[in-house]
């Protein structure tokens, strides 16, 4: 043994053998958490890919007990359309809720209040948006009588708004201090100071955390049900009910046939494969920003 | 822009500049025949952040076409005391100003004046450069125009010539499509001091403006300095000494928020009048 073992004494074997312990644990805990992930997307793949078809998507249910059940061209434009509508309701809002919070609210005990209040928003159930839409909208008869697709697109849009409102909030935060301080000192008012720099800025984050609400969105069932209903054909009015994936696969599902679990499967499919493309193109975006 | 406000009320007669109300424009960078610049006056003025007392009855002139240097230890107010001149310091929460800024006799705190006004004729440069990440070169020099809503048919001239004044144009010329961010921290800060002189002030605030850059840089920006004083009544905040001494017409030092001493740099750096400030510049505490 010489001096210098003295002064820099080796790993001892514990501590060697619980660092591999500790390793090996929490290797296992990430396998355990793929597990489900691979065969989620093993059956949809399995089960999913030989439903699509041409025609998969290019007709619409039938409803026919027996023969040609049809494919999922009005669900799929449905959601389109819902979804669509409803990014076009949460994202401006959402947008303006986290201006106020981040450029004028600030500190104060409102935006405290408000913060709050989104953030209890983010955790209610999303059937609550939908029988909240059903009752005071269904129900109540608003502007359109009984489903619509535009009261799916309310419920929503309700569902997103915290989510939108939560990662632009997040995203403004991060744009410098210095940047609103050097247009300030140039003379600009402070509504030319977030439209010119601030949004500029943030845009690439901004429109990455609505594409995820978006595709948190598309999934969406339970707002759905009681809001804009289900219906065979395919239907570009927004005050009438209007089909959507999710509902479709909420329907077909339940039923005793075959070919209709296989639509599912294949609505299943398409509806994730959707998606992860939106998830796909946020993260492209979000890699080309200037803020990380 | 009728709202510039070094031509309205006007109650003491400038000794060359007779630009009427609503013609303000008329003052270009580039203008001939110098030193129409405005001078300064503050009288006792106090800034609070919230319950603290950050600068405490500071009285103090600046002469027009000269480079006055405030130093003094960190924490001595004189960041605090900059910000009040262009009214900055108000835009943090909490914060606020006492007592009068004048520039060339119209109190910057003044009712009926608007602060993006005052900083349209004070200028800001600061610690570190912030040109703005999604604007080109020629954009972030052409922000402050924009910003304040005067395009004018004249945008590529005024940018060409802020490039000049800020002696970067010919490093620049050939690539003003480029981010302003691509450039090297001390074209950066010219940048941002061709962006302040754009929109045509009358005075240039300088918050330790080399603070984040190279000796070389340095030098590029002291220089400058010295060329802008024709034009522009300039104020910089230095922690440097040596800084102070080279750029400086006038030296300011302060000290737990007072005004310590203020005189013509030679003075202040080798026979001061208050001992505190002999301290300092010699280098015995700070």
């Amino acid at each position: 043994m010489s001096a210098t073992i003295g002064v820099l004494p080796p790993v001892s074997a514990r501590r060697r053998r619980t660092d591999r312990v500790a390793r090996a644990l929490l290797g296992l805990a990430t396998v355990v958490a793929l597990v489900p992930l691979v065969l989620v997307v093993y059956y949809l793949l399995k089960r999913g890919l030989g439903a699509i078809s041409w025609h998969f998507f290019s007709t619409d249910p039938t409803g026919a007990f027996i023969g040609d059940p049809g494919g999922i061209k009005s669900a799929l434009l449905g959601t389109v359309e819902i979804v669509g509508l409803a990014t076009l309701i949460a994202v401006p809002i959402g947008i303006g809720v986290a201006l106020y919070l981040v450029e004028y609210g600030r500190d104060g005990r409102f935006a405290a209040t408000v913060r709050y209040f989104v953030d209890v928003m983010t955790g209610v159930p999303s059937i609550v948006f939908g029988l909240f839409v059903y009752i005071t909208l269904v129900i109540g008869g608003f502007v359109t009588d009984g489903y619509a697709a535009w009261k799916g697109a309310v419920a929503l849009a309700l569902l997103m708004l915290p989510v939108v409102t939560r990662s632009a909030e997040v995203v403004l935060q991060l744009v410098p201090d210095a940047l609103r301080e050097a247009a300030l000192a140039l003379g600009a008012p402070r509504w030319r100071v977030v439209t010119r720099v601030v949004l500029p800025t943030a845009a690439p984050g901004l429109v990455t955390g609505s594409l995820l609400a978006v595709a948190r969105a598309a999934g969406e069932t339970a707002p759905l049900l009681f809001t804009s209903a289900i219906v065979l054909g395919t239907n570009f009015s927004l005050g009438q009910r209007t089909n959507s994936m999710p509902i479709q696969i909420f329907n077909d599902v339940g039923q005793a046939q075959d070919r209709l679990v296989e639509r599912a499967w294949g609505t299943a499919l398409t509806l994730v494969a959707m998606i992860l493309l939106l998830n796909l193109v946020a993260r492209l975006i979000a890699r080309r920003s200037r803020l990380s | 822009m009728s709202t510039d406000m070094t031509t309205p009320d006007k109650t003491t007669p400038s000794t060359s500049d007779s630009a009427p109300a609503g013609a303000p424009m008329a003052r270009m960078p580039g203008r001939p025949g110098a030193a129409t610049a405005k001078a300064m006056a503050l009288r006792d003025v106090h800034a609070f952040y919230g319950d603290t007392h950050a600068v405490r009855g500071v009285s103090l002139d600046y002469a027009a076409n000269r480079v006055t240097a405030m130093i003094g230890p960190s924490g001595c107010g004189k960041s605090t005391l900059l910000r009040c001149i262009n009214r900055m310091h108000e835009e943090i929460p909490g914060a606020y100003t006492k007592g009068t800024i004048e520039l060339d006799g119209i109190d910057l705190y003044g009712k009926a004046v608007d602060t993006t006004a005052v900083r349209r004729v004070i200028g800001m440069v600061f610690q570190k450069p912030n040109p703005f990440p999604t604007m080109s070169i020629f954009d972030n020099v052409a922000a402050g125009l924009r910003l304040t809503g005067r395009k004018g048919s004249d945008l590529k001239e005024r940018v060409e010539r802020s490039l000049h004044g800020a002696g970067l144009w010919d490093e620049v010329k050939d690539r003003l499509g480029k981010p302003g961010v691509s450039l090297s921290g001390g074209q950066q800060q010219r940048l941002c001091i061709a962006r302040a002189i754009a929109v045509e002030p009358e005075v240039i605030l300088m918050d330790e403006p080399c603070s984040a850059l190279d000796p070389i840089a340095t030098l590029k920006v002291e220089e400058l300095i010295a060329d802008l004083k024709e034009r522009y009544t300039i104020v910089i905040v230095t922690h440097n000494m040596q800084q102070a001494a080279r750029v400086a017409d006038t030296t300011a030092f302060m000290l737990n928020g007072e005004m310590v001493e203020h005189g013509a740099t030679s003075v202040i750096f080798t026979n001061p009048t208050d001992p505190r400030t002999e301290q300092y510049v010699t280098g015995k505490f700070g």
